[in-house]
């Protein structure tokens, strides 16, 4: 098995760039940075890769929405060539801002064609505001191939645009019903403490969805930061819990370079 | 052209909330009554050779969230909808000129995508329901959601109006005529053009013109007064002062009679010494650059070094507070990306002086704004600011005194991994002079002099020009950008870089250009928009650029990495007058269409401003004592629980989480010590971060300041400010052999004496402690005369809200009431509001090993508490509060150590309660326990460290000369139980959390 190659694909103003480049290769992945611009240039060069990651941070500012003008380009240039390579059995990871990149450009949780409009959006936190902390996550089905089903990940997340909202009930149901709310805000493993505190749902996202995958199982998208969780000094309770091997978010990234062997 | 408006509204369901706190919210709070609802709509301005299908396409597919949001586009002559039935409708629209991010990406993207747009803006509409008036409507949108100095609030609609058109620039150079005015006139014109200039100065610069025979230009005169003011010279500190008053403490305890000292030059004889002291005797951490560059720089390992500047952006903030404290947390963060030749920025700070938030609306002096919006406003523009450039805001602090009212004080720290060897830079001749970044406008001229003068209520009006919006995404560009030239296959790209900050190129291409001289094309300035005169295009501050000098041979490779990045970057000039004057020492040469239009020696530049000789004078005035309860009052410790909900819910002591969460503390991966800590998120001490995702080293960030010390004595004021940073180091696991401490003085008025005594009695404190605890200084800054000028009008108001605050039962209260006789006096006779003079200091410290860092949350129930040192907070033997330091260190480095907390601020039982909040954990106290250790009173050198081997560590303290109590068990319960009487941990948690 040759080794698994990612790309991690920025933006001005993408700035989770590099830990995340970091939690891949923790992982036994190799992991490049490549400007959106040079991937333009060169789309071909997506051949390449196993995995594409979008990272967090405010793409072009988050100006006029998370990920908007990100969305907006991915979709002039190379909206074909992504589609083409989810297809061709590859895997698409979208975090916080990635994920509200990859809703917005139509590629979770549906794909979007001339007569299917968007049925979903990731947008405004309520309560308001950008909030950094701590949370649990549930694996709820086990249609996403990142993810391990049923177990509890503990993560932090940062963003004031993470409210999953969909455009009606029928919409928020088909995809319940499809599994693609594949991670969940939730209760601590096991009916451990909870060291991070009430609401359990930080931003007011339907469903308490927290991650969406594709039908195929291969594209997901998370608001949670797993790349800020891969050392155990990282947790914030770390000086006073049993410690573990690793953080809860490398798992993520192993079970992707799994898939691939 | 065709103009366009786009209105995109929330879709009423689901109703999205934008803001926070709720606008509605906002709105009742500020006494808008009637209330029930608000829409916030946002429009975009849309102008170019485009028609209405596009417009409605780019609506569509660009600007509207087709799930979450409607859109409407109207058109010139276009029926705009109206308010209609009850409601009221409110736009707030930027001033010409103003920075608007969102407009200029919004550009930007179209343009990509194809049309031909010439212009883009932005508004905000406000739709109100409710039984409101029209004029209180526009007054509160205009007093809460807008500010008068930046946006204009039209009732109605302002409708669908092209962008202004500036005029042309017509080129004139101007001569000032200055040889024949005599002093009254030199002050007049120094005050009308805002030199801020002193007559001393004036005349320096008089007799140098003479000596040339000619009258300077305007920007010969503009460059002086940027390069002399005070924020850019610190001519002040550096200064000789004849210091005559109370006698400084001299170490032992005893107190002299006055006495009488002259320092040639305060800066040098007190910070900078003790720092070439420490360095030649080997103490403290490796300095690898110290006060000569952007920041200062010490060794991290082998490879990097750790670089850490603080500064001030005060008096923007306290007219824009959201544009100033993110400009000034955007100013800073470009002081570590160009330090040495480029340091990658790890981490912001924090800290903020306000005025109580509960301060009575009707009692706000004119001018000024109300202290809740000042706090929400800078936290806002720090969050907004550091979250977009992707560096966590680790740490930080806001102290309340009523004292900050007029002059809010925030301070903005960023620290920068530099690689070793890439710590020194310096331009060559022939370098080309490139600006890379943001455009030019003719926002933030006078920065720099602006900064140097005292507020007044018609500041807001004179200076509206200094106070500006940041766009972070354009620092975030050229920080990706510079990383890359810096890091060159091959070697650095170019020989030396710099911030533009206050004074924009003047101060910057002066700075760099003053060994090799520097000739400048000012035409070649790219401009935000046209019609600006040449000496506005060399001062002003626009925000986001900076300068940097690339050997011809690289320039193409430079070029091509910022245009990869999406950086403009721009060769104005180049450094280096040699070869058009042979001989001639190094000049600063400006032109403007290749006429010279000013003509300076950098040696007078530099160096010819005159250095004054300053009285200085400091008497004790109020009666001594420090802060806190006297124990006197409290017969006992079971009663001192009676008062801890109410102590522990002070805002200068409750939960700032609002703030924490607000801001991105984890980004970048390296956060070790959070700012909120254990199962019930309590306050940690200090951060601890991992800059290097590879390796366990790690670095400690902490702060410490006591204004309020001032009124006793500001020489411990400032002795208490560097032992709290050292204190919350240590707590954490810092190292205090290996510490390094930064200074901010913010003061009043130094032409006053006893400003000025304040200020020399601060000084040597800094030395004498930094000698004594082995902690050099390695970067500072100032900001002087924050001084609040009030109308006649105004004085009663505020000398009755200053006793209400004076008669508050808390300590901070106690504190002020017990001063209040000699605040009152100073404020008749001066009719100016003065901040306590106040120094923040920020400590950085190393961590071998992260893995052994400390929180405070109890642990484990069983173990035992030890109250550690307890100094009095003035008159305390440096020597014992350093054994103190080290000693607590050294039992954290043993292993002996569970969780450990600074115990000096509110006293002890308060920060005992703040670690069984973080634990969740309870806590039986000894009953027995004397109160000699009053359990609210401010001390020094104070730790509670809960130990996991009472007798181990017993002995190491004693072996250290240091006597620790056991104070408390961490208990099963949750109660913190003395005797009989018992508080619930979930009751203290409530009152600090403040739920």
């Amino acid at each position: 098995m040759a080794h698994v190659r990612i790309l991690i694909l920025r933006a001005a103003g993408t700035n989770c760039d590099l830990e995340a480049q970091h939690a891949w290769q923790l992982a036994g992945a190799t992991a490049e940075r490549v400007h959106i611009r040079r991937l333009i240039e060169k789309p071909h060069t997506l051949d390449e890769y196993q995995v594409l990651t979008i990272p967090g941070g405010f793409s072009y500012g988050d100006d006029i929405a998370a990920g908007r003008i990100f969305a907006a380009q991915i979709r002039r240039h190379l909206l074909d060539d992504l589609r083409k390579f989810i297809d061709g059995g590859r895997l698409v990871l979208g975090i916080c801002n990635g994920f509200q990149v990859l809703v917005q450009t139509g590629l979770l949780p549906c794909r979007l064609t001339d007569d299917r409009p968007r049925t979903c959006t990731v947008t405004y936190n309520d309560p308001p505001g950008f909030q950094d902390r701590w949370i649990y996550l549930r694996a709820s089905g086990d249609r996403c191939v990142f993810l391990e089903p049923g177990r509890v990940y503990e993560m932090p997340i940062a963003h004031g645009e993470g409210r999953v909202l969909f455009a009606s009930a029928a919409d928020l149901n088909a995809a319940v019903y499809a599994g693609q709310n594949a991670l969940v805000y939730s209760e601590p493993r096991n009916g451990g403490p909870n060291l991070h505190g009430e609401p359990l749902n930080p931003n007011g996202s339907q469903a308490d969805i927290a991650g969406l995958c594709d039908e195929t199982g291969r594209v997901l998208g998370l608001m949670p930061h797993p790349e800020r969780f891969v050392t155990w000094t990282q947790h914030p309770c770390w000086t006073s819990q049993p410690p573990r091997a690793e953080g809860d978010g490398l798992a993520l990234f192993r079970r992707a370079v799994g898939y691939f062997k | 052209m065709p103009v366009f408006r786009i209105e995109v509204t929330p879709l009423r369901e689901p109703g999205i909330p934008a803001d926070s706190p709720p606008t509605l919210q906002v709105l009742s709070e500020a006494g808008l009554a009637g209330l029930n609802q608000v829409v916030v709509t946002r429009l975009f301005f849309v102008e170019g050779a485009i028609n209405r299908e596009d417009v409605e396409a780019i609506s569509e597919k660009l600007l509207r969230d087709p799930v979450a949001e409607s859109a409407s586009v109207h058109g010139v002559g276009d029926d705009l909808p109206e308010a209609g039935g009850g409601s009221v409708a409110v736009e707030v629209h930027l001033r010409p000129g103003v920075m608007d991010p969102v407009a200029e990406s919004t550009l930007a993207e179209l343009r990509q995508e194809g049309y031909a747009v010439e212009a883009v803006r932005t508004a905000r509409r406000y739709l109100l329901s409710g039984r409101l008036r029209d004029d209180q409507v526009v007054v509160t949108v205009g007093r809460v959601l807008a500010n008068d100095c930046i946006e204009e609030v039209v009732l109605g609609t302002a409708g669908v109006r092209p962008a202004p058109r500036p005029p042309e620039y017509a080129f004139r150079p101007r001569q000032i005529a200055l040889q024949h005015l005599d002093d009254a006139a030199l002050e007049r014109l120094s005050r009308d053009a805002h030199l801020f200039l002193s007559l001393a100065e004036l005349h320096a610069i008089q007799r140098y013109f003479s000596d040339l025979g000619r009258e300077p230009t305007d920007l010969e005169l503009e460059t002086l007064a940027q390069t002399w003011s005070e924020h850019c010279v610190h001519k002040t500190l550096k200064s000789a002062v004849a210091y005559r008053g109370a006698a400084l403490p001299r170490g032992d305890g005893r107190a002299a009679a006055d006495e009488t000292r002259r320092y040639d030059n305060l800066l040098q004889e007190t910070i900078v010494r003790a720092t070439a002291e420490l360095m030649a005797a080997n103490t403290g951490p490796e300095c690898l650059s110290v006060f000569q560059d952007n920041a200062g720089v010490i060794g991290f390992d082998e490879q990097f070094g750790i670089a850490f500047k603080v500064e001030t952006h005060n008096h923007p903030s306290a007219i824009e507070p959201y544009g100033g404290a993110a400009t000034g947390i955007g100013g800073v963060i470009r002081d570590v990306i160009g330090c040495g030749l480029g340091a990658k920025p790890i981490a912001s700070t924090d800290v903020f002086c306000v005025a109580p938030s509960d301060w009575p609306q009707d009692r706000l002096p004119k001018g000024v704004l109300h202290p809740w919006r000042v706090l929400r406003g800078v936290v806002d523009g720090v969050g907004d600011y550091g979250n977009r450039m992707g560096i966590p805001t680790v740490n930080g602090a806001v102290y309340f005194d009523p004292r900050y009212l007029g002059n809010p004080l925030v301070f903005c720290g960023s620290l920068g991994l530099i690689p070793r060897d890439k710590v020194q830079k310096a331009a060559r001749c022939g370098d080309h002079i490139v600006v890379i970044g943001g455009r030019t406008g003719r926002d933030g001229i006078h920065g720099a002099t602006f900064s140097s003068a005292e507020l007044s209520d018609t500041h807001a009006d004179e200076f509206s020009h200094a106070v500006q919006i940041g766009n972070a995404l354009t620092e975030k560009r050229f920080l990706d950008a510079i990383l890359q030239a810096r890091d060159a296959e091959g070697g650095v790209l170019y020989t030396g870089l710099t911030d533009c900050g206050a004074g924009g190129l003047s101060s910057a291409i002066g700075e760099m250009g003053e060994h090799t001289g520097a000739l400048v094309d000012l035409e070649r300035v790219p401009l935000k928009y046209r019609g600006l005169r040449y000496d506005e295009i060399w001062i002003s501050e626009a925000q986001e650029r900076m300068v940097v000098a690339v050997p011809p041979e690289n320039l193409p490779r430079f070029l091509n990495i910022m245009a990869a990045e999406e950086v403009d970057a721009t060769v104005i000039g180049t450094f280096g007058t040699a070869a058009t004057s042979p001989g001639v020492p190094p000049r600063l040469v400006v032109r403007y269409a290749g006429q010279v239009v000013g003509e300076l020696d950098m040696q007078f530049l530099h160096h010819g401003w005159p250095r004054g000789e300053r009285v200085a004078e400091w008497r004790p005035e109020s009666p001594r004592g420090g802060g806190g309860v006297k124990c006197a009052a409290l017969t006992s410790l079971p009663q001192a629980l009676r008062r801890l909900e109410g102590e522990l819910a002070r805002p200068n002591v409750a939960s700032k989480a609002w703030i924490i969460r607000r801001y991105d503390h984890e980004v970048q991966g390296g956060s070790v010590i959070k700012p909120l800590v254990g199962p019930g998120s309590g306050p940690s001490d200090a951060a601890v971060l991992r800059p290097r995702l590879d390796s366990s080293r790690g670095v400690a960030v902490g702060c410490g300041l006591a204004p309020h010390l001032s009124d006793v004595d500001p020489y411990w004021m400032a002795a208490a400010a560097i032992d709290e940073a050292l204190r919350n180091v240590v707590c954490v696991g810092g190292d205090p052999r290996r510490t390094a401490i930064l200074d901010n003085f913010c003061w009043g008025r130094t032409d006053d004496a006893r400003q000025l005594g304040a200020l020399v009695r601060a000084c040597q404190a800094c030395y004498d402690v930094a000698k004594a605890y082995g902690l050099p200084f390695i970067s500072g800054k100032d900001s002087l005369n924050n001084e609040f000028a009030l109308d006649e009008a105004d004085l009663e108001p505020l000398v009755e809200t200053l006793r209400i605050y004076g008669q508050r039962g808390d300590a901070d209260g106690e504190h002020l009431g017990r001063h209040l006789p000699a605040i009152e006096g100073r404020l008749r006779a001066r009719r100016r509001l003065a901040i306590p003079p106040t120094l923040l200091i920020s400590a950085l410290s190393l961590v071998d090993d992260v893995r052994q860092c400390v929180t405070p949350d109890l642990k484990q129930p069983g173990h035992c508490v030890l109250l550690v040192g307890v100094l009095r907070p003035t008159d305390f033997a440096l020597e014992r509060a350093a054994d103190v330091h080290r000693a607590v260190a050294e039992a954290i480095r043993a292993g002996l150590v569970a969780a450990c907390h600074d115990a000096a601020d509110g006293g002890w039982l308060v920060a005992l309660a703040e670690m069984a909040i973080a634990g969740k954990r309870g806590v039986m106290l000894q009953a027995e326990e004397p109160c000699d250790a009053d359990p609210y009173g401010e001390t020094c050198a104070t730790y509670l460290v809960e130990v996991n081997d009472h007798q181990a560590a017993a002995r190491l303290f004693e072996r250290r000369g240091v006597q620790p109590r056991c104070v408390a068990t961490v208990s099963n319960q949750d109660t913190l139980r003395c005797d009989t009487v018992s508080v619930g941990i979930a009751a203290l948690g409530a009152a600090w959390h403040g739920r």
